[in-house]
């Protein structure tokens, strides 16, 4: 009973903070007398988002399935490349070096390449969110493939296990939590991705729509548009957490 | 040549039957590059069934690659390793269970689920293995922890899992390099005495690789002495004290005079 009314105190407080930032933002506004354009209040802010003609719906919609669609990519290509290493110590030799220098590229840089290869669009938005999200995952799950104790090697090596039993056994579910490690900065990084994207070229999702009330100085428009795509964000890490709630153990977790 | 010769002390038990283990001038070098560095020289004692041997040197004296080569994890360069008898039969596949320094348990998997990992790997049936790893898990006096995870137990009952787990597929040797060399004190004293009583209650062989002068005596039946820089075996004798041994036997003189004979051999007198 203890333990859950601490739970709840600190999971209030949490809530707390949420509104007294509201409540400051809301204060500050007022009784500095700020022009709307320059910072809306909260109020101000949810009311652009019942202007029809900004399609708010779709909009969000977009840059979602480029952020969702870019991740998604990115864990699998990312996780599936270090597996790919973990058989072949020669392929990640090979590999593993170039990685850690293309991640080296400030991938945001890319932006107008993909342009050129790409056009502008759902597709090379989702590119620009995956190749920003990749190295994050694959370096942790090569990192976590590696982290395994010799002498448990030499435990399963004694019984004759198998290649495989030492990896569904063993090796994978150990790289889980530096998977999910990876996961989540990925899933940062995913989001500014897509944003970046739809600023560089782009005719739809809500960093497109951002550009467009930039130019009529519809401050609370950008702003709800920023609110849009951090709960986009939250949403997407909000899955990730939960992921890694039900797989993988309290004590085993890389945070 | 019996092995029994060897070693200062006559060996009072020449078995009627063979010995389970018979390793005579085993040798083993390790080379990296055109180094060569002399990992055990000349090694040769034996091991009855059902004896608990305590290999007891400073660190690069061998032991443990001593224990690798027991386990069929390393070869050897010279000499003969055999381990099994016509009575004994040794299946080197199945037929080992090793405890190491950490307990090595898989953080994501309940306690239970460590302990039947031998028993997966070998594919035995799993009904019997479970039924089996939870008398272990009461032998070894972790009853009601099996659905636990390994961080919910201290470092010594997390040791008392290992134990389990290295015996779930009921292997003929165990194997255990410095077992509780990373718990403490008290907690070391305690698991002594829990493997002495879990060693005549299984009844299995056991090679146990220790640096404590005075865990080696107190748990060995026989004690092997190894010396680093050159590594080589030193010296090979019986302990004479009676079982049940208890804590009690450390303060005896008969106690005092094998850690001495062992100090002596290590140049630390």
């Amino acid at each position: 009973m203890d333990r859950f009314n601490n739970k709840l105190v600190q999971y209030s407080l949490g809530v707390i903070a949420h509104l007294l930032l509201l409540l400051a933002w809301y204060l500050f506004v007022r009784l500095g007398d700020v022009p709307k354009f320059v910072m809306p209040s909260p109020i101000d802010t949810w009311k652009a988002l019942f202007v029809p003609d900004y399609g708010w719906w779709s909009n969000t919609l977009v840059t979602a399935t480029e952020i969702f669609g870019g991740y998604l990519l990115a864990l699998l290509v990312g996780v599936l490349l270090a597996l790919l290493f973990t058989w072949s110590k020669t392929l990640e030799s090979l590999m593993l070096p170039l990685l850690v220098t293309l991640n080296m590229i400030p991938k945001v840089a890319l932006g107008p390449l993909i342009i050129v290869w790409f056009k502008y669009g759902v597709f090379p938005n989702s590119m620009m969110a995956f190749s920003i999200a990749v190295f994050p995952i694959l370096l942790t799950t090569a990192r976590g493939l590696r982290e395994i104790e010799p002498e448990l090697l030499d435990l399963v090596r004694s019984l004759r296990g198998s290649r495989w039993q030492l990896f569904a056994k063993i090796q994978f579910p150990g790289a889980l939590p530096y998977i999910f490690s990876g996961m989540k900065v990925a899933a940062i990084l995913a989001v500014a991705g897509a944003i970046v994207g739809e600023f560089l070229g782009s005719d739809r999702g809500l960093g497109y729509l951002m550009l467009q009330v930039q130019v009529t100085l519809d401050t609370p428009a950008m702003f709800m548009a920023v609110a849009l795509i951090t709960l986009l964000g939250m949403l997407l890490y909000g899955i990730v957490m939960l992921l890694e709630y039900f797989l993988v153990v309290k004590d085993a977790r890389v945070s | 040549m019996s092995a029994a010769t060897i070693g200062s002390s006559p060996v009072a038990s020449i078995a009627a039957s063979e010995p389970f283990i018979h390793l005579a001038g085993v040798t083993k070098v390790y080379r990296s590059g055109r180094k060569e560095h002399l990992a055990i020289s000349d090694a040769s004692f034996d091991v009855q069934p059902g004896e608990l041997v305590a290999l007891v040197g400073p660190s690069g004296c061998g032991k443990s690659t001593l224990l690798k080569i027991l386990a069929g994890l390393h070869g050897h360069d010279q000499g003969t390793v055999r381990i099994g008898s016509a009575l004994h039969a040794f299946d080197p596949a199945r037929d080992v269970g090793m405890v190491f320094q950490a307990p090595l348990l898989l953080k994501w998997r309940r306690i239970l689920d460590n302990v039947l990992l031998p028993a997966e790997l070998l594919g035995l049936p799993m009904a019997a293995a479970k039924q089996r790893a939870r008398e272990l898990l009461a032998l070894v006096g972790l009853a009601g922890s099996e659905e636990k995870y390994p961080y919910e137990l201290s470092g010594g009952m997390q040791q008392r899992a290992a134990i389990a787990r290295a015996l779930v597929h009921d292997p003929k040797l165990i194997l255990m390099d410095e077992p509780f060399g990373a718990l403490d004190a008290l907690t070391r004293e305690k698991m002594n005495l829990e493997l002495l009583r879990i060693w005549k209650e299984s009844g299995k062989t056991i090679v146990f690789v220790t640096h404590g002068i005075s865990e080696a005596v107190f748990l060995g039946s026989r004690v092997v002495v190894l010396t680093a820089g050159p590594a080589r075996m030193a010296d090979n004798f019986e302990i004479d004290l009676p079982h049940p041994r208890t804590l009690d036997m450390k303060t005896q003189e008969r106690f005092g005079a094998y850690t001495r004979r062992i100090y002596r051999l290590l140049g630390m007198e």
